[in-house]
């Protein structure tokens, strides 16, 4: 009975989020979106040695929103975060066979959300008493 | 097997299986052509004429003042351009309401192309337009008001014979798009006082490519259609018959089940209403609380997205629609809800069940047990929930 315009993949991680929640006290944190639009999503992140640890996320929206979400903690968990930064919304979508033309928005918001967590991570570690 | 619970009856219908026998033989035996003068024609146009009677009979006009379209959107257009057509030299104004489905909504758009101006009546949160707003909004060159009778989404009634009143005293057409209402309540074109009412088969149990406009007597308008005389020469094109005669059929249906069916469906729905606002909190109910179509049941569940939720609702074998703006291509929330006043985030969480004539108490108690642990799922991921702060 399931009729979507998803991939497996997509409704795989709708129905089985990894990584869903939050981190006490993250080394990275952002919010991006506007519930107002549709979408937002909040990426927590723990970086240890310049390689992101942990990560973790919440989001208020689509189907299509929750997944990349959900892929893009996977994708980045284990990486450095000059690695982490270059993930594109493309490579979320490919990530998840395919998205719908007009989710390609979602793929876009997740990669946001992951670089504006690793840009506060950056600006917490200048700013902090190192 | 799972259980299916089809709460989706605003978008479409079963047809009753009365229905799919009685337009049957129209496909293979009698195909010929309703204008054809020959022995081909005569059982074809004879039950056009039949269909038409029994169309007219459920909403008490007259035959003659059905013309037979091939959809809902089709007769809201004719309704909307072929008045505009026909008076634009009196007066090239048009007033409608904010909540108007898309078949009257851009028809007027369309008009506004052609220099028509086009006044969107505000509603008032149940969804509702205050005839006094109506009156105060006609102009001498008024030519048109289309109110529709029940919303599509939220499924308020609107008050259409007071705004009759008002656009009969002064002489002006009143178009109410009736798609939603006919066949499930009762739908009465003198009480109304309206001069063109817009019926769509598919929304109450019948095929889908049928539909119908109410055109009173001595309305002016123009076709959209033109080539055959067919339709007194105001649609022109070989008739449908099999449609025609399927939507005859639902009109007799559904005027012997009308009163038992409205208390029927209105008691499973405000069990269903009960039932998801006691165990689910900050849900909204959208529509006006009396004035609102028996089969709707339109909610806002706040800090959650709607098609989210359609999403679970199908994996435990649940139909329903939502108005958010991600479960839309055009990537918009309802503009029904945001006319309402409903603040946009709000809207992202609305659903809709709609039920019908298949709708037992059972699938309701299936619904009321499986609608609270995907909201508490949903809201656990949910950023904004202010549940989650710890």
């Amino acid at each position: 009975m399931q009729h979507s315009d998803y991939s497996e993949k997509v409704m795989d991680h709708f129905n089985h989020p990894r990584n869903m929640g939050e981190i006490q006290n993250p080394d990275g944190a952002s919010q991006v979106g506007n519930p107002t639009c549709g979408d937002m999503m909040q990426i927590h992140i723990k970086v240890e040695d310049g390689i992101i640890r942990e990560a973790k996320f919440k989001t208020f929206g689509c189907v299509a929103a929750i997944a990349t979400s959900s892929i893009s903690t996977e994708m980045i968990i284990g990486k450095t975060l000059e690695e982490a930064e270059k993930l594109t919304n493309d490579a979320v979508a490919q990530a998840l066979d395919g998205l719908p033309p007009h989710k390609r928005h979602c793929s876009v918001l997740a990669a946001e959300a992951i670089q504006a967590a690793i840009q506060n991570y950056r600006e917490h570690a200048l700013g902090g008493a190192k | 097997m799972n259980r299916i619970v089809y709460l989706d009856h605003a978008a479409s219908t079963r047809p009753y299986p009365e229905v799919i026998e009685a337009l049957q033989p129209f496909f293979l035996e009698h195909f010929g052509n309703p204008s054809s003068f020959h022995v081909f024609g005569t059982v074809p146009k004879k039950a056009i004429e039949q269909a038409r009677a029994e169309m007219a009979d459920l909403i008490n006009a007259k035959p003659e003042e059905i013309l037979f379209t091939a959809s809902g959107t089709e007769a809201n257009n004719l309704a909307v351009k072929g008045v505009a057509m026909a008076m634009e030299k009196k007066g090239k104004h048009i007033i409608t309401s904010a909540i108007e489905h898309y078949g009257v909504h851009h028809s007027c758009k369309m008009m506004e192309k052609s220099d028509f101006e086009i006044t969107y009546l505000p509603v008032d949160e149940y969804g509702m337009v205050d005839p006094d707003e109506v009156g105060r909004a006609i102009r001498k060159d008024t030519i048109l008001v289309s109110v529709m009778l029940a919303n599509h989404e939220v499924g308020t009634i609107q008050p259409i014979r007071k705004i009759a009143e008002i656009t009969r005293e002064k002489k002006i057409t009143l178009h109410a798009d009736a798609r939603m209402a006919v066949g499930h309540i009762p739908v009465d074109v003198e009480a109304l006082g309206v001069d063109l009412l817009t019926i769509s088969g598919l929304h109450f149990y019948g095929p889908k490519g049928s539909g119908a406009l109410f055109i009173r007597k001595g309305t002016r308008i123009q076709p959209l259609i033109h080539g055959g005389v067919q339709e007194q020469g105001r649609r022109a094109g070989t008739e449908d018959v099999p449609a025609i005669v399927g939507l005859g059929k639902a009109a007799v249906m559904a005027k012997e089940r009308i009163p038992g069916e409205m208390k029927r469906i209105a008691a499973l729905r405000d069990k269903l209403e009960k039932g998801l606002v006691g165990q689910i909190d900050e849900l909204k109910v959208n529509g006006h609380p009396e004035k609102r179509l028996p089969g709707f049941l339109n909610v806002c569940v706040r800090y959650v997205e709607g098609e989210g939720m359609i999403m679970m609702l199908v994996s435990k074998g649940i139909m329903a629609a939502s108005g958010s703006a991600c479960s839309s291509k055009a990537l918009k929330a309802s503009h029904v809800l945001t006319a309402m006043g409903v603040d946009h985030a709000t809207a992202q969480g609305s659903l809709l069940f709609s039920l019908g004539r298949e709708t037992t108490e059972e699938d309701i108690d299936y619904v009321i047990a499986e609608m609270p642990p995907i909201i508490k799922r949903l809201r656990m991921m949910s950023p904004i929930y202010p549940g989650n702060r710890s």
